[in-house]
């Protein structure tokens, strides 16, 4: 059964919808993610399930209990907000204290409690300081220690590692996921980061645009299989080439500028297919199969090559691996091929 | 960088030179011209005699009328000063949790009186409860729910409230800019740790306003201290406080030295308190908000 559930649950702004027609199932120790561009609703959604907003229509349960009876205050989720929202005036320690002092925990229980929780985010020695006297990544652990000590039932985490710099995250990204398994924390996570913190954190993700939710599954399904062109460029760089499909029966061709597949069942007309990047390899045995194409700019970066190509079916690009063979130079004819499987088919025009 | 700032060094005291003379000529000199006629000489019949002597600060030192007089003029500003941290605070806190359209309204109100004379808003006290005419007054008595004015012109209590709404702009100015720098999740946050709407507003929103409420009192405390139009209106000539009693003794009496005594000794008070405090709320609030 379900942990946490989302059942049709909508916001509205007058006559703006925020978030439409929500439906989720998290499982308990899951960590879900929410993904989208800015103003997709995230924020909106997790502050309905913290109980700071309350939804137009709809109804959230945890643990098959409705919260819209349920103040933010009982609910008894943790929150780690974007901005953090440290309390300014009070020592990391007491910070980090101040949940088990609402809940009446004796002194002496709630110091051990503060000594382990900031020595399980890395952060012993530290609780005598004050907020602003700490780095971002440092107030970020804060804000996380903050939100366990009470042992929620839910992690929400709002955007946790959008401020801290690159190198910082992908730390901070292993730790968080590190300590959610240890926990067995049930987790939703926001983030408009496509990149990185969904795909390395979650069981799964739910990709969202304009309030509705465009897909939800597995990190690695999604970005294979994308339920739409939003989801498919969202997530990660894509190519598309049009094409069309001919033919009836067993010779529907699927053909895209010089190239011919056999047809997969489905649309027929014109389609646009979609291919990742790093699916494409270059054509290396010269039996001009494959789409031809020339190769623009060629780009080094560090463990991998980026070709940007002209093809004939429009621009193109490539990302090869950096494992020492030979690669095309900027100029030189090449031909781009790839396997029938790692290409998505969609009609034309269906494009959000 | 380095070269050019060290070669520049000289610069800026020529670009300030315009605006520190005539800090020189607008405030020093008149300051010390006060300073020394406080120790000049003064008869009825002779007038001002040049002079050096020590009169002037024995007779404020000597007379228990000067202590009382003094020991006035800080109680009205402390109780008058904490009557608006006592309501400005909420008011600011109020207005700032308010929507969009009200929230401009309703600051417009509250800063509004800023726009009109000090003289008229006092004579709006004096028209409410001044003695049997006043409106709130009379009303009151034709109600009969009370039978004698309530006393308010000529107390210090008057003076104490329409000074503090006179002054009342100020603090919420303070501790509305105060709250501008407190991040609005920090409620959600306490709130999500389980804390309820008062513990909210005495333990996390009241620390961070704090040293908006304290730089608001200076200001207040300062303002009330030498407040001038206020006391005059409503304390009249019975209920001195320092400003009305120097000015009493500029034009009234006539006798310059002893008013530029008191007012020197106004000037010196006001300076320590406000520097003194000052200084501790910058120690006290360093650590935490620097
Ligand atoms: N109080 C509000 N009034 C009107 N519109 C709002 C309000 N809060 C958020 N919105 C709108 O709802 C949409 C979703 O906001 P949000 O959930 O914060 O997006 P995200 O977190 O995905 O960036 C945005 O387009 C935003 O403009
Ligand atoms: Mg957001």
């Amino acid at each position: 059964m379900a942990f946490l559930e989302l059942d049709h649950v909508s916001k509205y702004y007058e006559q703006y919808a925020a978030v439409e027609d929500f439906c989720l199932l998290v499982s308990k120790g899951e960590f879900i993610s929410l993904l989208g561009p800015s103003g997709c609703g995230k924020t909106t959604t997790l502050q309905m399930i913290a109980g700071f907003l309350n939804p137009t229509s709809g109804a959230i349960r945890l643990d098959g209990r409705d919260l819209a009876s349920i103040k933010p205050a009982r609910r008894g989720l943790g929150i780690v907000f974007q901005s953090y929202a440290l309390f300014p005036h009070m020592t990391a320690a007491e910070n980090v204290a101040f949940g088990l002092e609402m809940r009446g925990v004796p002194r002496a229980e709630r110091e051990v409690r503060v000594r382990d929780t900031l020595a399980m985010v890395g952060l012993d020695g530290y609780g005598g300081r004050y907020p602003r006297r700490m780095s971002g990544g440092q107030q970020q652990r804060v804000a996380l220690a903050r939100a366990l000590i009470i042992k929620p039932d839910v992690l929400l985490l709002d955007e946790p590692l959008s401020n801290l710099d690159a190198k910082l995250r992908e730390d901070m990204q292993i730790e968080l996921r590190q300590i959610q398994r240890n926990l067995g924390t049930t987790t939703v996570l926001v983030t408009h980061d496509q990149k990185t913190e969904a795909m390395a954190l979650s069981d799964r993700i739910v990709v969202m645009n304009k309030g509705r939710i465009e897909q939800i599954g597995t990190p690695h399904e999604t970005y294979e299989h994308p339920a739409s062109a939003f989801v498919s460029q969202f997530l990660g760089k894509t190519n598309e080439f049009s094409a069309e499909i001919r033919g009836d029966g067993d010779a529907r061709k699927l053909v895209a500028g010089s190239c011919e597949w056999q047809a997969p069942a489905g649309p027929s007309g014109q389609v646009v297919i979609t291919v990742r990047p790093e699916k494409i390899t270059f054509d290396a045995a010269g039996d001009n199969e494959g789409l031809g194409a020339r190769v623009k700019t060629r780009i080094f970066q560090g463990n991998h090559w980026l070709f940007q190509c002209e093809t004939e079916c429009g621009p193109a690009i490539a990302v090869r691996q950096n494992d020492g063979e030979q690669q095309p130079a900027e100029g030189d004819k090449v031909r781009l091929v790839w396997r029938a499987e790692d290409m998505a088919i969609r009609r034309a025009g269906d494009v959000q | 960088m380095s070269v050019a700032s060290t070669a520049d060094k000289g610069a800026p005291w020529p670009l300030i030179l315009p605006a520190f003379m005539l800090f020189i000529a607008v405030v020093l000199v008149p300051l010390a011209m006060t300073v020394l006629l406080s120790f000049h000489d003064w008869g009825q019949y002779k007038g001002i005699e040049p002079v050096f002597i020590l009169k002037n600060w024995e007779e404020i030192w000597s007379d228990s009328y000067f202590y009382e007089m003094f020991a006035r003029t800080f109680r009205i500003a402390a109780l008058a000063t904490l009557l608006t941290a006592v309501f400005g605070a909420p008011e600011a806190y109020i207005l700032n949790r308010m929507r969009a359209p009200w929230k401009g309204f309703f600051l417009l109100i509250i800063l509004g009186p800023l726009l009109i004379s000090v003289v008229a808003r006092t004579l709006g006290w004096a028209l409410l409860f001044g003695g049997r005419n006043g409106i709130v007054n009379k009303a009151l008595m034709s109600m009969g729910l009370i039978d004698t004015p309530i006393a308010f012109m000529f107390t210090e209590t008057g003076v104490i409230i329409a000074l503090a709404h006179v002054m009342m702009p100020f603090m919420v100015l303070s501790v509305w800019a105060a709250l501008q720098r407190v991040d609005p999740q920090v409620e959600n946050a306490a709130l999500s740790l389980g804390a309820g709407s008062l513990t909210i507003v005495r333990r996390i929103v009241l620390p961070q306003i704090m040293p908006g409420i304290l730089s608001g009192g200076i200001i207040v405390f300062s303002l009330a201290a030498s407040a001038f139009a206020t006391p005059s209106i409503i304390g009249g000539r019975r209920l001195k406080v320092a400003s009305t009693l120097a000015y009493d003794e500029f034009l009234n009496t006539l006798n310059w030295p002893l008013g530029a005594a008191v007012a020197v000794l106004l000037l010196i008070a006001i300076v320590l308190i406000v520097v003194g405090s000052n200084a501790l709320i910058e120690r006290n609030y360093s650590e935490v908000f620097r």
